[in-house]
């Protein structure tokens, strides 16, 4: 899992039908400090996340153990809204 | 996948026991441009690409997909033999 | 997933049965800011997309052989989504924030 920050959605109209109904954002990996890290991912958000909030993300075949992605074709989704992240 | 193309071929006697009967050949991953790009790399082969073929290969556990039932311990596999290839890229930002 | 752009195709008779039938793309992945993000990758079709259309790419070997309908097939990337359009924050083509 990494931790990265929204910054953008993508609108396709014409997809694959099991990814109707699913919002795709545009994520950017950050570093447990926040910094922002090079690359971006597309994912599916499984928890409502919104612009700038920083989320926990599973990429792989176990993208598909995100509620609701079962069986789909999902490689990268959201699965948590991070609140605080403390370091030591 | 990648574009590549073949420029070699690997014997080898002693290896593991599932890879017995399989070609392995090197291949040069290309750009579209049909420009080397990044290292050769040894595939194997469920097409009966030959020496300088232009090809494309797949990566990862879909490379033994092929030879299914048998497990072929192969990291990347080449999946086709390309014909032809057009390529038409604009300038214009994302 | 990410977000490229269809700049060619590929003709190939002799090829893995399982790509029969569908088209073969060249696609080149995008960064954000529109620049190409490494090389120009091989995938299969699944929404009917075309030269210039800037689409959705799994890089995943799942989503993309059931996305072409081929489970256990040698396929690891497709072309799943065109994209209409693409909503970004002011600050997403930077690479570093404050």
């Amino acid at each position: 899992m990494i931790l990265a920050r929204v910054v953008g959605t993508v609108v396709a109209t014409r997809k694959d039908s099991r990814l109707e109904g699913k919002k795709l954002l545009v994520l950017k990996p950050i570093s447990p400090e926040g910094r922002d890290e090079a690359g971006y991912v597309v994912a599916v958000d499984t928890v409502s996340a919104g612009f700038r909030e920083t989320v926990i993300v599973v990429s792989g075949s176990s993208a598909r153990m995100a509620e609701g992605c079962k069986d789909k074709p999902v490689d990268t989704a959201i699965v948590g809204i991070v609140d605080t992240i403390s370091l030591d | 996948m990648y574009l590549g193309k073949v420029v070699g071929r690997v014997w080898a006697t002693v290896k593991n026991a599932n890879l017995d009967g399989h070609r392995l050949l090197i291949v040069q991953p290309l750009t579209p441009e049909l420009k080397p790009t990044g290292r050769r790399i040894v595939v194997a082969d469920c097409t009966g690409a030959g020496a300088g073929e232009l090809v494309y290969w797949c990566r990862g556990r879909e490379s033994t997909f092929p030879f299914l039932p048998d497990e072929v311990p192969a990291d990347s596999t080449i999946v086709g033999i390309v014909d032809e290839l057009t390529v038409k890229r604009t300038k214009e930002a994302g | 997933m990410l977000i490229a752009r269809v700049i060619g195709e590929v003709v190939a008779t002799r090829k893995h049965a399982s790509h029969e039938g569908r088209k073969i793309l060249m696609v080149q992945p995008l960064n954000l800011d529109g620049t190409d993000r490494g090389d120009a990758v091989v995938a299969l079709d699944s929404v009917d997309a075309g030269v210039g259309d800037r689409v959705l790419l799994v890089t995943e070997g799942f989503s993309a052989m059931t996305s072409v309908g081929r489970p256990q097939s040698p396929i690891d990337m497709a072309v799943i989504g065109v994209i209409d359009r693409v909503d970004l924050l002011p600050e997403a083509t930077q690479t570093h924030t404050p």
